[in-house]
């Protein structure tokens, strides 16, 4: 490129990732805050500053932890974050036993089924949540679940096996099919061959699956809202929000530390996959 | 006696492996667990709200008396109905637009190498990867009514009143004075909600128009530099057309996504000020559990398919034929 070309590009790219970012960077300011450098209006936001107002570059001194240790010892936030994990670990493990078979029969064996396949699973997502759940939080009382981990385990797999099949179907797809041929030659059954030579080999895709339908998981909302009303039972999506947004100033120091916590380690691992999840994303759609 | 069962044992254990070869056999046995699983989280409560929209059924129960269309015609008639699904298509197409711009911008260029990509790459991912209803939390933070940062960077940059008198001349302001309640006035409180949902939506559509840049093969830029095709002819006529199909798939979901959204509204907003930024979901939620008219509930809820459906087919049909041209 010559040193137009990257000037410019720097010029379009840098202003577009400061606009993205700038709320995790304020998050990340405001958490250190101490209650006097938020409350004095006349005090910069953007930085942490000194009792008068000023910017030192050792902003450390000036900065408290106090809002972060008060967030993880004298709130349910820890539990929650713990509830989250659980949740999605066993909501995967569902989805993958279920999904992957499924996507799998839809690449391979389904002959023209997979397309239509694919519309229909997609047309699951145009069904409003809120329409679900009116019946579905009567069946979760029933089941005597309600304001249980379980009954959230028990319904995410509803958004989460459709999506994870789509994935699952387009990473299938990329796998040439002359691998299998061979084990089936070579005497394995097709489900021999399924485990043993497809499955190592679109690892890759299927750790993409579980981490996007984990974070699927943890951003769930109206379910996880309504269904729990014990604060401890609570995931980290209805906790924080339920919970923590208070009436008191003081208290968006810990709120805000609660919405980065988990955003840094979900944007690592995105980052991390991204690349398969665009392969499995347009394979699904585009073949 | 026992010498005889022992072969046939055998033969029916083999013939259950040859059965599984079959892929008559072996596709439905596959797929079967999942549909069944999906028919009963997802098919009976579909099919049991539906039919709870035809009934007076109200708070825990799951029944009612058929009363027909009326719980949808009692909802068109509500003013806050009607505002709910102005408000749901603002929001939608508003976003969907500042989305699909910015995103065929900044991928344009993300698809360069450049120092920094991987960083700059992580900042963009950011809104997407957050939980959705923490990083709305955030938002609430940006435009609080005291602490706004936005209010305290236009006050520090002497922009405050000319932005408060550019708002009420386009008719945006509600006759605001600064320091601007962003959550707070009907209109303003829009504007806030269309840039929340616009900017969690549009690294999602980065990422796919990345995708999409990626699919042209290399052969199609070599012959548009050799038939003479550059800048806005080359866009117009090898870009956009190329592009177009994963495009819509990326703005599909934009649609979905953003029309079905309850946290946002519900976490900025709550449907307020005086339920002028509800959205379908949130009046549904109102209607339905908060004031307990489950039937009515359902019946705004269903609003909302048909038109997704309609939009979707439209959307998947021109997107295929835009593939095979």
């Amino acid at each position: 490129m010559t040193w137009r070309q990257k000037s410019l590009t720097y010029l379009v790219v840098g202003p577009f990732a400061i606009i993205l970012a700038f709320p995790f960077y304020l998050a990340l300011v405001t958490m250190f805050k101490t209650n006097d450098d938020l409350a004095i209006q006349t005090h910069s936001p953007y930085v942490i500053n000194d009792a008068e107002g000023n910017f030192h570059w050792d902003f450390w001194n000036d900065a408290t932890t106090e809002h972060v240790r008060f967030l993880f010892q004298d709130t349910n936030y820890p539990q929650w974050l713990l509830n989250t994990l659980l949740v999605g670990a066993a909501v995967v493990a569902i989805t993958l036993l279920l999904a992957m078979p499924a996507g799998y029969a839809l690449a391979r064996l389904a002959g023209g089924w997979g397309q239509s396949a694919g519309v229909g699973i997609f047309l699951i997502y145009l069904i409003p949540p809120t329409l679900l759940f009116l019946p579905l939080s009567r069946i979760v009382t029933n089941l005597d679940l309600k304001d249980s981990l379980w009954g959230l385990i028990l319904v995410y797999p509803s958004f989460t096996i459709p999506f994870a099949t789509w994935l699952l179907m387009g990473f299938f797809k990329t796998i040439p099919q002359e691998l299998e041929d061979a084990a089936l030659v070579d005497g394995c059954s097709r489900l021999k061959a399924l485990i043993r030579i497809v499955l190592p080999i679109s690892l890759p895709g299927i750790l993409t699956v579980v981490i996007f339908a984990f974070s699927l998981c943890v951003n769930e909302f109206i379910y996880a809202f309504t269904f729990i009303s014990t604060s401890e039972q609570r995931t980290v999506s209805a906790g924080v929000p339920n919970d923590l947004i208070r009436g008191d100033v003081f208290f968006w120091q810990s709120l805000l530390a609660a919405t980065l916590i988990p955003a840094i380690p979900l944007a690592l691992l995105y980052n991390a996959f991204l690349d398969r999840f665009i392969k499995g994303f347009t394979g699904g759609a585009f073949r | 006696m026992e010498a005889q069962a022992a072969p046939r044992r055998q033969t029916g254990s083999r013939r259950w492996r040859r059965a599984l070869e079959d892929r008559r056999v072996l596709v439905p046995l596959l797929i079967a667990p999942s549909i069944i699983f999906m028919v009963l989280v997802v098919g009976v409560p579909f099919v049991w709200a539906i039919y709870l929209s035809f009934t007076d059924a109200i708070g825990g129960s799951l029944s009612g008396n058929w009363v027909g269309f009326d719980n949808f015609t009692t909802a068109w008639q509500e003013e806050n109905f009607r505002r709910a699904l102005r408000n749901t298509l603002i929001f939608t197409i508003a976003s969907q637009v500042i989305v699909v711009i910015g995103a065929a911008v900044l991928s344009a260029f993300l698809v360069r190498d450049f120092r920094g990509k991987w960083i700059i790459r992580f900042l963009v991912v950011l809104p997407w990867a957050a939980p959705v209803v923490l990083s709305t939390i955030t938002w609430l933070w940006i435009f609080d009514s005291l602490y706004s940062v936005v209010n305290w960077t236009l006050a520090k940059l002497h922009l405050e009143s000319g932005l408060v008198s550019l708002l009420n001349a386009v008719g945006l302001g509600d006759g605001a004075q600064a320091p601007l309640q962003w959550l707070g006035r009907p209109n303003l409180a829009l504007l806030a909600i269309t840039l929340v949902h616009a900017w969690r939506i549009l690294p999602f559509a980065v990422v796919i128009f990345i995708a999409g840049r990626a699919s042209i093969p290399n052969e199609v830029e070599d012959a548009s530099k050799i038939d003479g095709a550059t800048g806005l002819k080359k866009l117009w006529y090898v870009d956009v057309p190329l592009q177009l199909p994963i495009a819509l798939v990326a703005v599909l979901f934009g649609i979905v996504f953003t029309a079905g959204d309850f946290a946002v509204v519900y976490i900025l907003t709550q449907g307020g000020p005086f339920n002028s930024t509800q959205v379908l979901p949130t009046w549904a939620f109102q209607i339905g559990i908060n004031s307990g008219s489950l039937g009515e509930g359902a019946a705004i809820s269903l609003y909302l398919f048909p038109l997704l459906v309609v939009v979707s087919v439209a959307m998947l049909f021109f997107a295929r034929r835009a593939q095979v041209t």
